[in-house]
């Protein structure tokens, strides 16, 4: 697709019609157990920018009121797989906080 | 959809599905509300999931056991309320022989306590309720006192 971009200009223009509504995206995070306690909500909205990795997702949790509780024990599932906190993500993933698991 | 359930379990169900002409060995795991845990009394508990992920994983670990072992697995994880006695996690093995049977029902409750997304909210008899964490050491409270300090 890319080879058939008529030229540059068109290009720049696209990209910054694209801004707006990239910016405006926000991050939906699921919350269970515990971690929705604490935080008073079992779903979170976080504004998308500054955001790029589970890391930083954990980090911006854990700046919230309540959020001091989500220890380093905590997992993290990207699209239903428990992710590592280089994952990256994006405002399309389904993305959760999960307290230490209890089954069984 | 399929391996959680908010009524009660029947371990007779598992093993029907489970069980065949062929398979000389079945063997299974129920898991039951316990009336205490770390030295208090527990009256009842509330196992609630991540529902989407847990059915996921649930379904990758039975397909495990039955790639590493010739078995056929059923299990099932109960949410929701539960009274001391209550079946919380039902398993059951077959295979043609105990070994398999004994081995794939081990790996799966194994598993499934180290990788499905379940929590388990205790009520105890003080009138406090508590989420249980297993990764936090039982400091202070065990009744044998001989819990880790890590």
């Amino acid at each position: 697709m890319q080879n058939r971009a008529p030229a540059k200009g068109a290009r720049l223009i696209l990209r910054v019609m694209a801004l707006p509504s990239s910016q405006s995206h926000l991050i939906r995070v699921q919350l269970f157990a515990r971690y929705a306690e604490l935080l008073g909500s079992d779903s979170i909205e976080l504004p998308a920018q500054g955001i790029t990795t589970v890391a930083d997702v954990l980090d911006r949790l854990r700046a919230l009121p309540g959020g001091g509780g989500i220890g380093a024990a905590t997992l993290v599932a990207v699209n239903l797989r428990q992710a590592k906190p280089g994952v990256r993500v994006t405002a399309q993933d389904e993305i959760a906080i999960l307290p230490p698991l209890a089954g069984g | 959809m399929g391996f959680l359930s908010f009524q009660p379990l029947n371990l007779g169900d598992l093993l029907s599905d489970v069980m065949g002409s062929g398979r000389g060995g079945v063997a299974s795991f129920v898991g039951m509300v316990r009336d205490h845990h770390e030295g208090r009394a527990v009256i009842g508990l509330t196992y609630s999931a991540y529902e989407p992920m847990a059915e996921a994983v649930c379904g990758e670990i039975v397909a495990e056991a039955q790639a590493q072992w010739p078995v056929r697995v059923a299990l099932l994880h109960r949410l929701g309320e539960l009274r001391i006695g209550d079946a919380a996690v039902a398993i059951a093995a077959a295979g043609d022989h105990r070994d398999e049977a004994f081995a794939a029902c081990r790996y799966v409750i194994e598993e499934l306590k180290r990788r499905v997304p379940i929590w388990k909210r205790e009520s105890y008899a003080d009138g406090s309720v508590e989420w249980v964490d297993p990764t936090a050491s039982g400091v202070g409270i065990g009744e044998s006192g001989i819990g880790e300090r890590a």
